[in-house]
């Protein structure tokens, strides 16, 4: 059953992938980012992170796609881009160089250090119910980790005015207000 | 509980992570459209919380899930800027193409 479920999600996640960086239509290849997120939400609960795989669904599936796809209908840029031209000829073998070789640093950093997590802790994640979850990460970001739950809420104020003035129409000539 | 003899073992989400991350690289580099290349970035992050979530259930920490999201609600705010950053381009020219951002000035 877990395999069954890893082996489904990480289709999910890599085929998604794959059709955000193939297909010429940005619509579609926000549809195919919808797909990686589901997979990696699949991914979350299957190690028990239940909350995180919530946020996940809603915000990242939910409204980060969803802005993106109504960026993309009001610049109406939802023409197929050409991607069987590179304009730069040596662009597409260095980047799958730099891709592949970053790909293959990781998984070779994964297959050195398996042991060292195999014996930090058991095999298996701990099978907590859903409310302990939730319990854990709450006394975690309103405990420990306070000042950058702070941090993040300004982070957040400045992000949404900095939008603001740049997205803005000036009204009139030169009225600034 | 391995149900064939095979158990899903932190490394085999470790790899689809380290997949997914190379993938968005690639993607980042070659794409043209800054509306993808954020997309691509979008899943060089999700690849980061994948790795985050797998070694705090492992390693029974919470400080990985609650970083996961703050990850989270800083690219949610990267999304945001760079969207307005993009709309306000197109404002200028009529196409959205990363190649033809090649002055510096307005």
């Amino acid at each position: 059953m877990e395999l069954a479920v890893f082996v489904c999600a990480a289709a999910m996640v890599l085929v998604g992938a794959a059709g955000v960086i193939t297909r010429s239509n940005p619509v579609h290849a926000a549809l195919s980012l919808v797909l990686t997120l589901f997979g990696v939400a699949v991914m979350f609960v299957a190690q028990g992170a239940y909350f995180v795989a919530a946020v996940q669904v809603i915000v990242y599936a939910g409204a980060i796609v969803v802005l993106f796809l109504f960026v993309i209908m009001l610049l109406g840029v939802d023409r197929a881009e050409d991607v069987r031209t590179e304009p730069l000829t040596a662009q597409r073998p260095l980047a799958l160089v730099v891709a592949l070789g970053a790909a293959a640093v990781l998984v070779a950093a994964v297959v050195d250090g398996a042991a060292a997590v195999r014996d930090r802790a058991g095999s298996a994640p701990d099978a907590a119910s859903g409310d302990a979850d939730v319990v854990e990460i709450a006394r975690s970001v309103f405990g420990d980790y306070v000042v950058a739950f702070e941090v993040t809420s300004i982070l957040l104020v400045v992000a949404v005015v900095g939008t603001v003035l740049m997205t803005r129409r000036r009204l009139g000539t030169g009225a600034g207000r | 509980m391995p149900v064939f003899g095979v158990a899903v073992t932190a490394s085999w989400y470790l790899v689809v992570a380290a997949l997914l991350f190379g993938v968005g690289l690639f993607g980042v580099m070659v794409r043209r459209n800054p509306l993808v290349m954020l997309m691509c970035v979008e899943l060089m992050l999700n690849a980061v919380n994948l790795t985050f979530i797998t070694l705090a259930s492992r390693l029974a920490d919470v400080a990985g899930r609650t970083t996961v999201l703050f990850v989270m609600v800083v690219a949610a705010a990267e999304v945001t800027v760079g969207l307005a950053i993009v709309v306000a381009i197109m404002r200028q020219r009529s196409s959205v193409d990363a190649d033809d951002l090649s002055a510096l000035r307005g």
